[in-house]
Formats: structure tokens, C-alpha cells, sequence
């Protein structure tokens, strides 16, 4: 085990050099001169120059990449043109309601999920299954701007259940309220991966089921209860797991879209802003810590993987 | 040596029966491509279709009802009929669905075989893609929008780029498999050149599976341009794009209802039929990764 983790780590030195590259080059590749594009069409040549000189641009490009890639080990991720405070800490205070909105949508996503995806795989053939299969499709088929859309309309605007936009966080306005108003947009972003996880636990809960050691339990007359639950279900399990794991980071990536929709100040929201006001720095650094949390996500997932089952270990 | 093409013609006759078989018999696949076949359509002739220029503001038709004279869907807020903006938004849908996942389909092949075949390639190239799946789709095609700037092509070569390295992997592993079979050895030792056994015979043994995910890959376009274009950041305002309609749907929600029903209901449409043609040509061309 120690030894597939140490491996796994090594691995992740080429991802993030390339992850690293990428996004570094995604500003130098701005089409003529990124000061100008960031001054905007009424900068004065001097003005340009004088950011170019502060931005370092006027250095080879190994060396900017080298200085900013120095700069990230130290905590200096760069300076928003338009926000106080370090980047750290401003990405820090718009982590937290995009964490939040994350955990309702996957919670969620989980808790309808895995059940309707068990009931599918047991009942294999029915109509029970056809309805949940094609619920899972409708599920995939509905981006979340879709969903959040169709979900205000109906449960804000037409039933007045819910609030329709909004954050409250738990410091100033308590549980209760704060929970109100994520429920929407947790449902709108996670809709989608409610669709993958019962897809993901139908199949294999369906593999597990056509296999041998299934078949001997159930000529040795187990309860089929007991052989859906404890038999199956475990092993199916690590499965299961993986692709709640790989939900979580798809919601954080997209939680862009809810974010506009109900206004909720988040990394998604910080970005979009950021590109709309050309403040590069802020769009470089959200990006790469998105990134870097989707690797460090996956490689906990993998050793868990390798925890749970050794065989993964051997490859 | 008649005899001989005579049967290879005959085989492939029947291989082709077999497939046409199997294709209706799947009714998912048969049901998705009519849904995008009908989305084509609608595309290439929507100025055939419309019943007006989707353009054409009327400013005393505002917020038009749906069902009003000359607006079957209603109007949005500079007077002009949605039916016609959804219409021609179907264009946008498509046109970048099609050639995003061409694209990422043709070069996505290249790099996987590429990998596939020359093993020094095979570790750099597979880094690469790697580094560049890590970053989360949507932030990728958000930023690499906001360095090119907004238009149409620019959409494309975005979610190109954001597609290529999934089609990469996807095409490698398939070709590994490939490279293992006991004919291409056979090739190898008759002396066959690299490209000659890459193009002619690795390739079309793995399009089956390349396929499959350039169909996920186009479903995933249309969400993801409709998003972009949502945020603001995709196909620019006067140019109908769902995504757009949408946007400025969502500010008129409790007044203009169909400013948001109907154009979420030709994306959800559009985005269903995709998938469901992908599972269903998953099944038909690709039954052991399910």
C-alpha cells in the first residue's frame, strides 16, 4: 500500500506540470497584448507599458512561468486588479457557499440516487425499471441552467415554496435559512449526477448480480434480501463510490451556471466576473485550485480504491 | 481470383444486412437518430421554417403572448417571435454539437494512435492529456472563451479543445487492444509500413468506440454551449442561441414564462436524443463496455 501510494504521488508531478502549463499559457495566448486587452481600448500607450513592466510581461516567457509557479509554493497566487486582499483569501471566502451548494447537491444526488439505481438493478426488466431508467436518461439530459430555470419557475414563482434566489450564510441568518435557500440550487446542480449515479449503481449492481459467487448464494437458499444487501450491494459498493467522488467534482467545477442563476456568491460566480472584467490573475488562480482539487480528489479515491480492493494494487 | 472477390463482396453485403438489423432491432438508436435527424433539419432549413426574421424587433409586440397573430411562441422583450430565435438557435446547437465532436473525433484519433503506436510518444502524450482533463470542462471552456473572445468559432475550437484529450484516451485503449490481435503481427512481419497498419487496418477497428463517445461528446457540446452562451460568454446577444434565450428568459421569469419554457424544452430535447442515439449505438457497435 505504501508503496502503490508513493507511486501514485510521483504521478501526479507530470499532471500538474501540464495542468500548471496550461493554464499559464492560456493568458500568453490572448490574441496581440494581454496589458492591453486587460486596459481595455481607451489605454494610453503608457499606461500599457507601465502594466506591462508590473505584470512582468516583459520578461521570456520560462521565467515568468518560473516566477509564478514560485510565487504559487509561497502563497503568492496573484493579485485581482479589482478586489482587496490577497487571492488566497478571496478565493477562500467564495470557496465556502460553493462548498455548501456542492455538499446539498451530491448529498442529494446520493440519497435519490443509489436507491432508485438498487431498485432498478432488482427488479431488472420491470416496468419500475424502465420508469427509473428513463428518468436517469431525462436526469442526464437536463443541464443544471435547465433545471434551476424550470425549478424556480415552478416551485418559487407558481407554488412561492421556496426562495428564488439569494444566499444566506449560516453565520447571519442560521440552519434554517440557510438551507432554504440551497435547496434549489443544490437540486438544479446535482440533478445531472443524480442521472450518472443511478445509472453507475444499476450496472453494477446488475454486474455483481449475474455473478458466480451471487448464483451459489442464492442455490444455498439466502434471502434475497439478504443477498441484494449484503452480498451484493458492498460489492458494488466501491463502484458506487467512485462515481459519488467524481460528482463532487464535476459540481464544484460546475457550479458556474446555479451560481448565476440564484445568485450565490461562489468560485463559479468569482470566475465568471473576473472574465467579464478581464481580471486574468483571479480566473488563472480559481482555475488552477479547481484543478488541483479535482487531481488530489481523484488520487484519494484511487487509494481508497486500492484500500478496498488489493487487486488494483497489482496493476 | 474472381471467385475470391465475388465472396469478399458477398460477406460484406451480408455484414452490412447484419448491421442494418441490428440498428432497427435497437430501438433507443433508431428513436435518438430520428430526434437528431429532425434537429438537423430544423437547422439547415430554419429560414425555410421561420416564421419570421429572428432579428426583427417589433417593439409593439413586447413580451408578445404565446398564440398572439404571428407568434406561435410568443415574443421576447424587443418584440421578436421566439419560435423563429429557437428555430434559428437550432443552427447554433448543431453546427457546433457536429463540429465540435468532428474535430475532437479526427484529432482525438490521431493522438490516441499516435500514442498507441510509437511508445516514446505514448508517455508524453497521454501526460498531456491527463493535465488537461484535470481541468473541470466548463471553467476550461469559461477561460479559454474569455482569452479568445466571443464568437461562434471561437465556441467550437473551445469545446474542441475540452473534448480532445477524453477522445485521446478513449481512442489509445481502444487501439492498444487492437494492436494486440494476431493479424496485425502477421501484418507487421510481412513487412507492412507503421502508417499503412495505423490507417488501414488499426483505425477502422476502432471507430466503433470512438463513435460512441463522439455522440456523448455532442450531447455534451450542446449543454455545455448552451451554458456558455447562458453565462454570457458563448455565441454573442444578437445571434439566437438557446443558451441566450435562456439568459434573457431568466430575467423576465415571472412575466415571460415562455421566454424559458420553450427554449429549455428544445435544448432537453435535443440534448435527450443525442444520448439516447449514443447509448443506443453504444449497444449495437459496442455491447461489452456497457
Amino acid at each position: 500500500m505504501v508503496r502503490y501510494t508513493l507511486k501514485r504521488l510521483l504521478s501526479l508531478i507530470p499532471v500538474l506540470f501540464v495542468v500548471s502549463l496550461a493554464i499559464f499559457l492560456l493568458i500568453h495566448l490572448i490574441p496581440g497584448d494581454p496589458a492591453s486587452a486587460i486596459l481595455g481600448e481607451e489605454a494610453t500607450p503608457e499606461q500599457i507599458a507601465a502594466l506591462r513592466e508590473k505584470l512582468g510581461f516583459n520578461d521570456p516567457l520560462p521565467v515568468q512561468y518560473l516566477r509564478w509557479v514560485g510565487g504559487l509554493f509561497r502563497g503568492n497566487w496573484g493579485t485581482s486588479l479589482f478586489m482587496d486582499g490577497t487571492m488566497l483569501q478571496i478565493i477562500g471566502s467564495h470557496m465556502i457557499p460553493t462548498l455548501q451548494q456542492t455538499l446539498v447537491a451530491v448529498g442529494f444526488a446520493t440519497l435519490v440516487g443509489v436507491p432508485l439505481g438498487m431498485l432498478a438493478a432488482i427488479r431488472h426488466g420491470s416496468p419500475a425499471d424502465r420508469v427509473i431508467s428513463a428518468f436517469s436518461t431525462a436526469g442526464i439530459s437536463l443541464p443544471s441552467f435547465l433545471m434551476g430555470l424550470c425549478l424556480v419557475l415552478l416551485i418559487s414563482v407558481k407554488l412561492r415554496w421556496l426562495p428564488s434566489s439569494g444566499y444566506k450564510s449560516i453565520a447571519d441568518f442560521g440552519w434554517a435559512t440557510h438551507i432554504r435557500y440551497m435547496i434549489l440550487p443544490g437540486i438544479a446542480l446535482g440533478f445531472i449526477e443524480m442521472g450518472l449515479i443511478i445509472r453507475m449503481t444499476r450496472s453494477s449492481m446488475l454486474e455483481i448480480l449475474s455473478a458466480d459467487y451471487i448464483r451459489m448464494a442464492k442455490a444455498k437458499g439466502v434471502s434475497p434480501w439478504r443477498m441484494f444487501f449484503l452480498h451484493a450491494f458492498r460489492n458494488a459498493l466501491i463502484g458506487i463510490l467512485t462515481v459519488v467522488g467524481l460528482s463532487f467534482i464535476s459540481c464544484l467545477g460546475g457550479a458556474t451556471v446555479t451560481e448565476t442563476i440564484f445568485n450565490i456568491p461562489g468560485l463559479g460566480k468569482l470566475t465568471l466576473n473576473a472574465v467579464m472584467r478581464r481580471d486574468y490573475e483571479v480566473v488563472q488562480a480559481v482555475v488552477l485550485l479547481v484543478s488541483l482539487l479535482n487531481v488530489l480528489c481523484t488520487l484519494l479515491l484511487d487509494l481508497l480504491y486500492a484500500l478496498v480492493d488489493p487487486r488494483v494494487r497489482l496493476n | 481470383m474472381q471467385d475470391l472477390s465475388e465472396i469478399r463482396r458477398r460477406l460484406r453485403h451480408e455484414q452490412q444486412q447484419l448491421n442494418i438489423r441490428r440498428y432497427l432491432r435497437n430501438r433507443q438508436a433508431v428513436i435518438g437518430s430520428v430526434i437528431v435527424l429532425i434537429m438537423l433539419f430544423i437547422a439547415v432549413f430554419a429560414p425555410l421554417l421561420a416564421p419570421a426574421d429572428p432579428l426583427a424587433q417589433t417593439v409593439t409586440n413586447r413580451f408578445a403572448k404565446p398564440g398572439t397573430a404571428g407568434y406561435l411562441l410568443g415574443a421576447d422583450k424587443l418584440g421578436r417571435d421566439i419560435l423563429s430565435r429557437i428555430l434559428y438557435g437550432a443552427r447554433v446547437s448543431m453546427i457546433v454539437g457536429v463540429s465540435s465532436s468532428l474535430i475532437s473525433m479526427l484529432f482525438g484519433m490521431i493522438i490516441g494512435l499516435c500514442a498507441c503506436y510509437y511508445k516514446p510518444l505514448d508517455n508524453i502524450l497521454m501526460r498531456i492529456c491527463d493535465g488537461l482533463s484535470a481541468i473541470p470542462s466548463i471553467l476550461l471552456a469559461i477561460a479559454l472563451m474569455a482569452v479568445l473572445g466571443q464568437s461562434l468559432f471561437n465556441v467550437i475550437l473551445a469545446l474542441s479543445i475540452v473534448y480532445i484529450p477524453r477522445m485521446a484516451r478513449i481512442a489509445r485503449s481502444a487501439a492498444l487492444v487492437v494492436k494486440e490481435q494476431t493479424y496485425i503481427e502477421a501484418l507487421q512481419s510481412q513487412g507492412a509500413s507503421a502508417a499503412r497498419i495505423i490507417w488501414r487496418h488499426i483505425a477502422p477497428n476502432i471507430l466503433p468506440a470512438v463513435v460512441v463517445q463522439a455522440s456523448f461528446n455532442f450531447a455534451d457540446a450542446i449543454i455545455t454551449e448552451a451554458s456558455l452562451s447562458f453565462l454570457g460568454v458563448g455565441v454573442p446577444a444578437p445571434q439566437p442561441s438557446w443558451g441566450n434565450i435562456l439568459a434573457e428568459g431568466r430575467e423576465v421569469i415571472t412575466k415571460a414564462w415562455w421566454m424559458v419554457v420553450y427554449p429549455g424544452i428544445a435544448t432537453a430535447l435535443a440534448v435527450m436524443g443525442t444520448n439516447i442515439l449514443g447509448d443506443g449505438l453504444r449497444d449495437i457497435l459496442d455491447p461489452h463496455t456497457n
